[in-house]
């Protein structure tokens, strides 16, 4: 076989594998029910899908199912039953689009959610508490609340060496053996130390190569977009985490990427600006929003919706397989922290990244339904500004409800975002 | 002689500019909207042709400007607004840092570069609270002809708390007041006052630096142009052109475009 033939298998090859995976793993969730499976609901935050997937629960993430009824262009559906229901306009799409969905008997564009035997969450996000306490009231289901305790200072990243940090991580593997008691009761299986042992693994070599993949982008021109393909190996490393079909995933994923850069292969035609995307994607015109940068030359390197929302895959933690559960523990807290840290402390992330990566411009997309994500993001802009000498964008939508986003006013602000970039790289050229 | 033209398509009323190559206005003009874009662009852009004694011909470049710059269809390419608000400002006062544009429907934030280089801009989101649309709700409301309302607003003695953020619900609380005996000029330089205080809101948002110029249709309101430096504490750059600026913008982009195409090697401002 020729390099050009290996070249044409492999480029592109993490979207399509990606969609196959995605679209065989909802086909999963939909039969789950009928073969008798157990179904755990978890949070992209946090999933501990390792311990799930221990006991062989099927894992739905909702937060995922949600946001698909947006990307296939149905979410006005859901949030309208849920709203009818009585839920707020202003509450959290994700939670509505889910509502709307168990009020129609899981009835979703990818197949049939099926109902949880058992929810697991931290409290990574204050809706995570009470959305779980919906499921519980409709389904008389226990949930599981991992509670986990915030870092002691402000900043990017976690002072591992601390007597709390100790402290800490011993609370939380307490919390997963009372889970691992409540799986053993749920599931009826004994637990199966060497078979979580086994998931861990699976996660270790797909954090390793998740970082790796992330990493690979500091190259020019870029080898994926975060705000288009980024997603896609987002979905696969929360869904198909702990896997053996997840983590080859991502093995294929590093060589793809890796080749591209040898081959000097860019996800764009032509790559004229490199930006950094800050916040949750705009789901309801989803390829629009992505064209309204990528007409202009415009590719996202990285996101910090690659970090937040990935289960700390981002922070390439290795699992000692010789201690799991306070491996795991340690693991979910920094993930947790981490995630809250990427959202409330982004500004120091996103300096360091501007020159490693040659950052020409960052994009902050507040959203309305998600005042997690959103609150702070002016802030950090603005230190970010102060910092350094860097072109921002702050465009405010949504990530489900397309009655309040407006693609006109978005393009007038993003137009004259890059006619600003253009100027400054023409100064700067002439300089 | 080259000339070049800006049109301004904007929410309520369409803005043309033709200027020669030293950069000076020779043709301008402005028309309301309407439901017509296309036409819209078209007769402002022979009105402001008229306006000079210029032929269309003489014209090399035009450049479209506003919401509907893609509806100017005689025009060779298209800039935002804020980027030509921007440039317009500081061509006519050179030491403008940070621009007020207030419109129809939108207010805009600009801080700018000495060469008239866009640093930030922040703009009204959603919501026409804090643009000339308040004003007309306002002017509706009380049955006062829009060009009078900053004159009115002026004789006021003292103003009369305007707390609602929706220029529809705007009218009811007008009318609340009137319906409270309150006088018409209190009332408006409430309405004034509030739309000051989201607009220096804005500007807080990118920073505000002196010198600042007022922009847009709103520039014609003396009522605005007052309140808005009393609560700046400065002397706003406003001129007789400060309506025209989004267009004057694109027409100055437009002679670059000519001057830059005469150059042996040209390259673009905007992709």
């Amino acid at each position: 076989m020729s390099t050009e033939t290996n070249g044409h298998e492999i480029v592109g090859r993490g979207a399509k594998d990606g969609g196959r995976l995605f679209r065989e793993w909802f086909e999963a969730l939909s039969q789950a029910t009928e073969r008798g499976d157990q179904v755990a609901y978890v949070f992209v935050m946090g999933s501990i899908s390792e311990i799930l997937r221990a006991f062989d629960f099927q894992v739905s993430f909702p937060e995922i199912n949600s946001l698909q009824t947006a990307v296939r262009r149905v979410a006005h559906e859901y949030l309208n039953t849920a709203e009818d229901y009585g839920y707020s306009p202003d509450i959290c799409g994700y939670v509505k689009a889910d509502v709307g969905m168990q009020l129609r008997g899981g009835e979703h564009p990818m197949g049939r959610i099926p109902r949880p035997n058992l929810a697991v969450l931290t409290n990574a996000c204050n809706t995570y508490l009470k959305w779980a306490e919906i499921w519980e009231r409709m389904y008389h289901i226990p949930t599981f609340t991992v509670d986990i305790p915030g870092g002691r200072s402000a900043g990017y990243g976690a002072n591992e060496t601390s007597g709390d940090f100790k402290r800490d991580r011993q609370y939380v593997q307490y919390q997963l053996q009372e889970l691992i008691t409540l799986c053993e009761q749920i599931s009826g299986q004994k637990f199966d130390v060497d078979k979580l042992r086994a998931q861990m693994q699976y996660t270790n070599d797909m954090a390793k190569a998740y970082k790796r993949v992330l990493e690979l982008n500091q190259n020019t021109p870029a080898t994926f977009n975060a705000l288009s393909e980024g997603t896609i190996y987002l979905g696969v490393a929360n869904g198909l985490r702990g896997s053996a079909e997840g983590s080859q995933y991502f093995q294929d994923l590093v060589q793809e990427m890796e080749y591209k850069v040898a081959n000097n292969i860019g996800t764009l035609p032509e790559e004229k600006y490199r930006l950094v995307f800050v916040g949750v994607p705009c789901y309801p015109i989803f390829r629009r929003f992505y064209e309204l940068f990528a007409d202009w030359g415009g590719v996202f390197i990285g996101s910090t919706y690659l970090w937040f929302a990935a289960g700390g895959l981002e922070l390439g933690y290795e699992y000692d397989l010789n201690n799991p559960l306070e491996s795991l523990a340690e693991g979910t807290m920094l993930s947790v922290r981490n995630a809250m840290d990427s959202m409330f402390f982004q500004d120091r992330a996103l300096v360091n990244m501007l020159d490693p990566f040659r950052v020409d411009g960052i994009v902050y997309h507040p959203i309305k339904s998600c005042r997690t994500v959103s609150t702070g993001l002016a802030d950090n802009r603005r230190a970010v500004m102060e910092a350094r000498d860097v072109m921002t964008l702050f465009i405010e939508s949504d990530m489900m409800d397309k009655r309040v986003v407006s693609e006109a006013q978005m393009k007038n602000r993003i137009d004259a975002f890059f006619e600003g970039l253009a100027t400054r790289k023409l100064r700067m050229s002439n300089q | 002689m080259a000339y070049s033209a800006g049109v301004d398509v904007g929410s309520t009323q369409t803005k043309a500019v033709v200027i020669n190559e030293d950069g000076e206005i020779v043709g301008r003009t402005i028309i309301d909207t309407g439901a017509n874009v296309v036409t819209a662009a078209e007769k402002s852009f022979l009105a402001a042709l008229a306006q000079g004694g210029i032929d269309e011909e003489q014209v090399e470049y035009v450049v479209g400007t506003g919401y509907g710059r893609y509806k100017v269809t005689f025009g060779d390419t298209q800039i935002t607004e804020i980027s030509c608000h921007a440039r317009g400002a500081v061509h006519m006062f050179p030491d403008t840092r940070t621009v007020l544009d207030m419109g129809g429907q939108d207010t805009k934030a600009i801080r700018v570069q000495p060469n008239g280089e866009v640093l930030d801009f922040c703009m009204n989101d959603k919501c026409a609270a804090g643009t000339g649309r308040f004003l007309q709700s306002a002017a509706a409301a009380l049955e006062i002809p829009l060009a009078e309302l900053g004159v009115v607003a002026l004789r006021a003695e003292k103003a009369v708390p305007i707390s609602t953020t929706c220029t529809v619900f705007a009218e009811s609380e007008v009318l609340s007041w009137l319906g409270k005996g309150k006088k018409i000029e209190d009332i408006l330089l409430g309405v004034h006052r509030s739309i000051a205080t989201r607009s220096i809101g804005l500007l807080k948002r990118v920073g505000i630096q002196d010198q600042i110029s007022f922009t847009g249709g709103v520039t014609r309101n003396q009522g605005m142009v007052h309140v808005l430096s009393e609560a700046l504490g400065t002397t706003l750059n406003v001129s007789e052109e400060s309506h025209y600026m989004g267009a004057l913008g694109a027409a100055l982009f437009a002679m670059d475009r000519i001057k830059s195409s005469r150059e042996p090697v040209r390259k673009e401002v905007t992709a």
